[in-house]
């Protein structure tokens, strides 16, 4: 049954995100976007981690995608036909491609990294009081960083949505 | 029953579907919404690496992650609006004041 799920929201992912790519209009593409987080917040759930499928959902699809929506409808900017690609921009997306590709394979063919399913050990992210036990205690430094990297971005956005000559 | 294999798989096209976008697309805004693509892609991959190996440092980097995901939007975004309202443009060939 989780398999029949896993295909499922898979596709749906990769498909939404293919949108994303090829959709002219740059409203489209925010609502593929959405359909990807969307997606994407499932397959968490497959992996049991049901905190961070909520935080995806809240975070991603609900205030990334309403800001870019809104700065999108803001801009109003008329999409015209894709960039002229130079040999140099199809190479590097290739040579990246095959790096990515390399990367993959070295990962499924390494032996010290338990990647069948029976060997599947207990969920540890569904238990959310160790998460937040977790936060608390032994990334407190991270947290706190972040903390500090949320006021600095505030206090960025707003240096650089003032008008310059606005005294 | 699904292995890691395929989650690292689909986590695989995903940045590569996103890395795609980022190269042949010229609106900013796209170019912006195919990094997050990536930045997704790169959530999935942690994640199915973490409960494959039973853990719990890879669900919290996520955490972090998202948090700097958020941050990074919203000074982005507000680095395109100020780039609109100056050069009236977010396409990438248009901006090229620091090239000649």
């Amino acid at each position: 049954m989780t398999d029949i799920f896993f295909y499922i929201f898979s596709i749906l992912t990769l498909a939404c995100a293919f949108g994303v790519v090829i959709s002219r209009n740059a409203v489209n593409g925010a609502m593929f976007l959405i359909g990807t987080f969307l997606s994407m917040a499932s397959l968490f759930v497959l992996l049991e981690a049901y905190f961070l499928a909520v935080v995806q959902v809240l975070v991603y699809a609900g205030a990334v995608m309403v800001l870019f929506l809104f700065i999108i409808m803001l801009l109003d900017v008329k999409e015209t036909a894709t960039r002229k690609t130079s040999v140099y921009t199809w190479a590097a997306s290739l040579i990246g491609f095959g790096i990515l590709l390399v990367g993959v394979v070295a990962i499924n063919s390494a032996d010290s990294i338990k990647t069948k399913a029976e060997a599947l050990p207990e969920a540890a992210g569904v238990n959310l009081k160790a998460f937040g036990y977790e936060l608390f205690t032994t990334y407190l430094l991270p947290m706190q960083v972040t903390g500090f990297l949320l006021l600095i971005a505030m206090v960025g956005v707003i240096a650089l949505s003032k008008k310059p000559n606005a005294q | 029953m699904i292995g890691l294999e395929q989650y690292i798989g689909v986590s695989s096209l995903l940045f590569a579907i996103g890395f795609f976008g980022v190269l042949f697309r010229k609106n900013t805004l796209v170019m912006y919404m195919c990094l997050e693509l990536m930045l997704n892609a790169a959530n999935l991959a942690l994640i199915a690496f973490s409960r494959y190996h039973g853990g719990m440092g890879g669900n919290l980097f996520v955490f972090f992650t998202i948090t700097v995901a958020a941050a990074e939007v919203a000074v982005g975004l507000a680095i395109i609006v100020a780039l609109f309202r100056k050069r009236q443009t977010v396409e990438v060939e248009e901006l090229n004041a620091l090239k000649d």
